[in-house]
């Protein structure tokens, strides 16, 4: 009994003290790379990252009951809530939402649909695919007369909140109806759980319109549209057009870095991009921990696009990291000292 | 010889037990039972209490209400109650005569080599977890009713409006048949342990009156085993009313109530493992919470009125098992 409490003792002893171990929690879009980047930086530094996926509202409520390091969500706070709960937000990666479609005839990139027909068929106005409104748009397209089935998140998302955003902005018929949400009461279609249960049901039903994170759209090689953005070009869903639209977003002028990367300009700029944002504490009770943590993302700006891109995420552009470690250096104190110098 | 006086010497220890054994036993058993009372009745409290917000609002109107707009924050529960029953009663009337059926199969009509296996899979049926049932569902069975079962229900019967509508191949049939096969080999296994204990002499003399199989099944055999039966299709119906996740994934998901079948719905459930995870508005919370208030209440009335409906049945057809 003894030499088993010694050598359980022994093994305890050997272990890393889990103390040194960062925490975070929150979104599950990004979950996948915060884990992959979390895996590399601990085999290089030894320092680890437990993160739970547990969902956006969530993080937002641990990290203001401080249980955690860090809160990670999908859509930003307002100025004003950070003031309220003391907090620091900044952007972490980029990614697009894409609508997909199932069209028998139709290939990849093929249809063209603007914001104002996309949001007419996600309000059930455009019913059918030959309707005049989406054939004006696509004069060589030989398009069914197949009624559109309009496919949307069933549980409340980031996804859902980047998607409607957008609508919203666009379409003074979206926000008067419907409005921007998590979750929203959606005038047609039917719902699949998850971005999986979109991609799922987007491919079994014939005709089907839905919209995904770019990752699942990608791997379950679904049919992407071509989309009009605000300076009236028809983009393709890429890194680059991702890319272009954080870059073309002014952040230095949006207060708490509270900016909603959609319908942003730019000649190649994707309307429906998102960024995914972490949030921290503005005053922290350990400066070394803090310490700890802006060394962790700042060796993810540095050294995790490589990571970030083989996931099918977006690495933020260069002058956006520059402009996310001036925030550190002006918004996290500790005892009065800032944390990052 | 030797055991015999062991036992003896064992006797006097025997014949004076502890005094506060069985008060003791006593109370530790009726403890667990009230714990179980009392955690029920802080189940309800709690859905009470955190249904506060929303009860304010809406009151008695979240019943009937089909309105559900987070944006907005007007909710009301009519789409998911609809749901919920609708899809049970599916379940239901396909589940429970097959059930029966097999049962009566595997009892009195087949050879032990084929009763035994088919049998031991029902059992294994009963294992599936029910995610499983909702991937199959989504992935297999919702294909093959978009392309087979609703344009041939759609011909044949699309005058009625339940089954007319684009084949999606979810919706709220495609549910209740997933939850009719993840319920059968529930009601199947119970009811057939049922139909086992009906005594052979009482069978016997229906047969030694000159009975047919049939008759004797319908007139014997379920009859005295129909209090059992009863218990085995509650044991269904309280599965099937509060299923989740295979129901997610084949239900389409709106907050809306369609005439049809083949529509997409939702249930309560559904609503809930759904929602709840991204929901920080307090009214939407507090909305969710009183969903589940309500699928409590239904569960409670559904218990009261089969004890009732068991009672009358008790008073009809005689005690049996």
């Amino acid at each position: 009994m003894k030499k088993l409490l010694a050598a359980a003792l022994l093994i305890l002893a050997t272990l890393p003290a889990a103390a040194a171990d960062l925490t975070g929690a929150g979104a599950t879009f990004p979950y996948p790379l915060y884990a992959q980047w979390a895996d590399s930086y601990k085999k290089l530094t030894g320092v680890g990252l437990n993160y739970q996926s547990i969902g956006s509202g969530g993080g937002i409520a641990q990290i203001k009951a401080q249980t955690v390091d860090f809160g990670a969500s999908d859509a930003p706070l307002t100025k004003a809530e950070l003031d309220a709960a003391g907090l620091v937000q900044f952007p972490m990666i980029v990614g697009g939402v894409v609508p997909v479609v199932n069209l028998e005839g139709i290939a990849p990139g093929a249809l063209k649909l603007t914001a104002a027909v996309l949001a007419d068929i996600y309000l059930g106005g455009v019913k059918k695919w030959n309707d005049p409104a989406v054939a004006a748009l696509n004069p060589g397209l030989a398009l069914p007369a197949r009624d559109i089935t309009v496919v949307h998140r069933a549980d409340g998302s980031g996804t859902t909140w980047i998607f409607t955003n957008y609508l919203d902005k666009v379409s003074p018929a979206w926000h008067g109806k419907v409005g921007c949400g998590k979750e929203v009461a959606w005038p047609a279609g039917v719902g699949g759980k998850g971005n999986e249960g979109v991609a799922a049901y987007v491919q079994r039903i014939k005709g089907a319109v839905g919209y995904v994170e770019y990752a699942y759209a990608l791997q379950n090689k679904l049919t992407h549209i071509l989309l009009e953005n605000r300076a009236g070009k028809f983009v393709a869903p890429t890194q680059a057009s991702f890319q272009a639209a954080a870059a073309g977003a002014d952040w230095s002028a949006a207060p708490g870095l509270y900016l909603v990367l959609t319908d942003q300009p730019g000649d190649a700029s994707w309307p429906i991009t998102g960024a995914s944002f972490v949030l921290i504490h503005r005053e922290q009770r350990d400066a070394a921990r803090a310490k700890s943590l802006l060394d962790f993302f700042a060796w993810c700006f540095a050294e995790g696009d490589a990571a970030a891109s083989a996931l099918d995420y977006v690495p933020l552009p260069d002058d956006v990291v520059a402009l996310v470690k001036g925030v550190w250096k002006t918004g996290v104190k500790s005892g009065g000292a800032a944390v990052w110098k | 010889m030797t055991t015999n006086r062991h036992a003896t010497a064992a006797e006097p220890e025997r014949r004076h037990p502890r005094p506060w054994g069985d008060p003791l036993f006593r109370g530790l058993a009726a403890a667990a039972a009230g714990l179980f009372l009392l955690l029920t009745a802080a189940v309800f409290v709690e859905l009470v209490r955190g249904s506060e917000l929303s009860l304010a609002k809406f009151g008695f109107s979240f019943l009937w209400r089909e309105a559900w707009n987070p944006v907005t924050g007007d909710f009301g529960a009519l789409s998911s109650i609809a749901g919920t029953l609708i899809s049970t009663l599916i379940a239901m009337a396909l589940a429970v005569p097959l059930s029966l059926v097999i049962a009566l199969f595997l009892v009195e009509l087949a050879p032990p080599a084929v009763a035994k296996p088919v049998g031991a899979a029902i059992e294994l049926l009963a294992a599936v977890p029910s995610i499983i049932y909702g991937m199959w569902g989504l992935f297999v069975f919702a294909p093959f009713m978009a392309d087979h079962v609703q344009p041939f229900l759609s011909a044949r019967l699309g005058f009625l409006p339940l089954f007319q509508g684009p084949p999606m191949g979810i919706g709220m049939l495609t549910a209740g048949i997933i939850l009719a096969l993840m319920i059968l080999p529930f009601i199947t296994s119970v009811m057939r342990d049922v139909l086992k204990m009906v005594p052979p002499v009482v069978k016997e003399a229906g047969y030694g009156m000159g009975s047919t199989v049939w008759e004797v099944a319908r007139q014997v055999t379920v009859r005295y085993g129909a209090r059992g039966m009863a218990g085995a299709c509650l044991l269904g119906l309280g599965r099937a009313v509060g299923e989740t996740m295979a129901v997610t994934f084949v239900i389409g998901n709106n907050h809306r109530l369609g005439a049809s079948l083949f529509d997409a719905g939702n249930t309560i459930a559904s609503a809930l493992a759904n929602e709840f995870a991204e929901a920080a508005d307090p009214l939407y919370l507090s909305a969710l919470v009183e969903l589940g208030l309500v699928l409590f209440l239904i569960t409670f009335a559904i218990q009261g009125l089969t004890h009732v409906w068991i009672r009358r049945l008790e008073r009809s057809a005689g005690r049996g098992l």
